[in-house]
């Protein structure tokens, strides 16, 4: 567990030497927002009705944009190689790159979330399942998205690609927690919503380190 | 104890000499070329029969009218666009497992395969739901899920594509096909759930309460009109793929001498 | 036989182009499916004979 925690903060520090890229998801999140009232009107009622799936979709955009960087520059300067041959587990060593990644691009998504929903109209209520929704949810993105990045970072351009394989993995994620904000917006109770998604959560943490191992692996090898 | 070791020896050894000795491309190819004239007569007929039976026989629907007869190409489309994604992940798990060639290429096969049906689905999908519905698509559970997998199968050959030339393709390929399988289900249960969400208690295609006799036993026939010729298609494309991965081996040179 | 003529076959009650349409393309996309690997084995076949048939030439 200290390893662990050691590889994490590792990681951390190399990935904050380059912040601009870091930022660079964020960024898109926030403008892609900005966008859709210039698209579909100023008007209050349209907005907070689809502001659920608008703040869901541009989130799983942004995060799936900065999964191409999860593993690029590991990539390109050999540390990746020399990961395999470490005396930590592959899968945990890429769990700590995934966590690192998570902190550094997953949850700046979660704080702005609260500001964006309320750019689009979205009432308390609405605002706190949004944040939590999307709190619950950024790591599972984080998790699903890192087996895409692996398994395509030996191709010259894998961006794209990534977001071919990862996006219908997305599905259920998507359709659970816009469905947990819509119960909230409501004003329901979604604790059976909460539950379900944190059951992808422990599902992907266990398999998803193991399955983008295996794609490191392969992309190597070549 | 002595349970426990034949399993073992059944696992470690019988199985994976077995699979390799009905994994030689060339047991394949010669095998499989005895049976696939029968095969494909026999399935080009039962789709006939099918067809015949669906157009000319089968009743039509009390509130459909005689458009209910897509559904018997389309259902059978749907499920093999399901059945056949399995397969493909079958062969992935053998390919990664024990590093078959076959299984890779057949593999590759099923996804080729497998994206036509699912393609085909999506069509009659829509265009039975032009005369039941009134437009070409709805966000229909079923629809919708079919929609995903055919996404799925994109990703599939979208990734071959991408490393076409390097030498870890079929495992990557594989390792997609898996992660693709453990989702199908939660894919489809939450677009299920979706539906019900959005849309309560509606008209569903082919979710028929009462399906009369008369209308089961084509449709069975056509399931099953469907899945012989998956099999055939699936033979032709691998024994293509055999001979121009194997075209510098000595037994294709004799083949081809042969012929 | 749910059907008294051919045009009613045809026609079904004004539901024939739909069903026909889909009969079609179901027809043509399995076709392509047998055709495609068929040609191409074909095509692989033939190629094979005018490398073998050149190489022959070479001999001579």
């Amino acid at each position: 567990m200290k390893l662990f925690i050691a590889a994490v903060r590792r990681d951390l520090q190399a990935q904050l030497r380059r912040p601009a890229e870091l930022l660079n998801p964020l960024i898109f999140f926030i403008i892609v927002i900005s966008l859709f009232p210039l698209g579909i009107g100023p008007s209050r009622e349209a907005l907070s009705l689809v502001a659920p799936g608008l703040l869901w979709v541009a989130a799983l955009l942004a995060t799936l944009m900065s999964m191409d960087l999860i593993f690029r520059s590991d990539f390109d300067d050999g540390s990746l190689e020399q990961m395999l041959v470490s005396a930590m587990p592959l899968p945990v060593i890429l769990l700590a790159k995934i966590t690192a990644h998570w902190l550094l691009v997953g949850l700046p998504l979660v704080l702005v979330t609260p500001l964006l929903a309320l750019l689009l109209y979205v009432d308390a209520r609405g605002m706190v399942a949004m944040t939590l929704s999307i709190l619950l949810v950024s790591p599972t993105l984080s998790l699903i998205g890192s087996v895409g990045a692996a398994l395509t970072v030996g191709l010259p351009r894998g961006g794209l690609l990534v977001a071919i394989l990862v996006l219908p993995i997305y599905v259920p994620v998507l359709i659970l927690a816009t469905a947990m904000v819509a119960t909230g917006l409501a004003g329901g109770d979604y604790t059976g919503h909460i539950y379900w998604l944190m059951a992808i959560l422990f599902l992907s943490l266990g398999l998803a380190p193991v399955a983008s191992a295996a794609g490191i692996r392969i992309s190597l090898e070549d | 104890m002595l349970l426990v070791n034949s399993v073992k020896q059944f696992v470690t050894r019988r199985l994976p000499d077995a699979l390799h000795r009905l994994g030689s491309p060339r047991l394949f190819f010669e095998t499989s070329g005895r049976w696939l004239p029968w095969l494909l007569a026999l399935s080009v007929g039962l789709l006939l029969l099918g067809a015949i039976w669906a157009l000319l026989f089968a009743p039509a629907d009390y509130q459909q009218g005689h458009s209910v007869r897509i559904m018997y190409i389309h259902v059978p489309a749907a499920i093999l666009a399901q059945s056949g994604y399995l397969m493909m992940a079958v062969a992935a798990t053998v390919f990664l497992v024990w590093r078959i060639k076959l299984a890779d290429i057949a593999m590759q096969s099923a996804a080729a395969l497998g994206i036509s049906i699912t393609f085909l689905a999506l069509v009659t999908g829509a265009i039975w739901g032009k005369p039941t519905w009134g437009t070409w698509w709805v966000w229909d559970a079923r629809l919708t899920s079919t929609l995903v997998l055919f996404f799925l199968y994109i990703g599939m050959i979208a990734l071959r594509a991408a490393m076409a030339h390097r030498a870890g393709v079929g495992r990557a390929c594989a390792v997609l096909a898996l992660v693709g399988l453990v989702n199908l289900p939660i894919i489809k249960y939450s677009v299920d759930w979706w539906y019900t969400l959005h849309q309560p208690a509606s008209f569903s295609l082919s979710r028929a309460p009462t399906m009369p006799l008369e209308m089961w036993l084509p449709l069975l026939v056509m399931v099953l009109a469907y899945y012989l010729f998956f099999f055939t298609a699936w033979i032709m494309r691998i024994r293509q793929l055999i001979l121009v991965r194997e075209k510098d081996t000595d037994w294709v040179r004799q083949w081809l001498a042969s012929l | 036989m749910k059907f008294d003529s051919l045009v009613a076959f045809v026609q079904m009650d004004g539901q024939g182009l739909y069903v026909w349409a889909a009969y079609g393309i179901t027809c043509l996309l399995l076709a392509m499916n047998l055709w495609i690997p068929a040609i191409r084995q074909l095509r692989f076949i033939r190629r094979h004979k005018r490398d073998a048939q050149s190489a022959q030439d070479r001999q001579e």
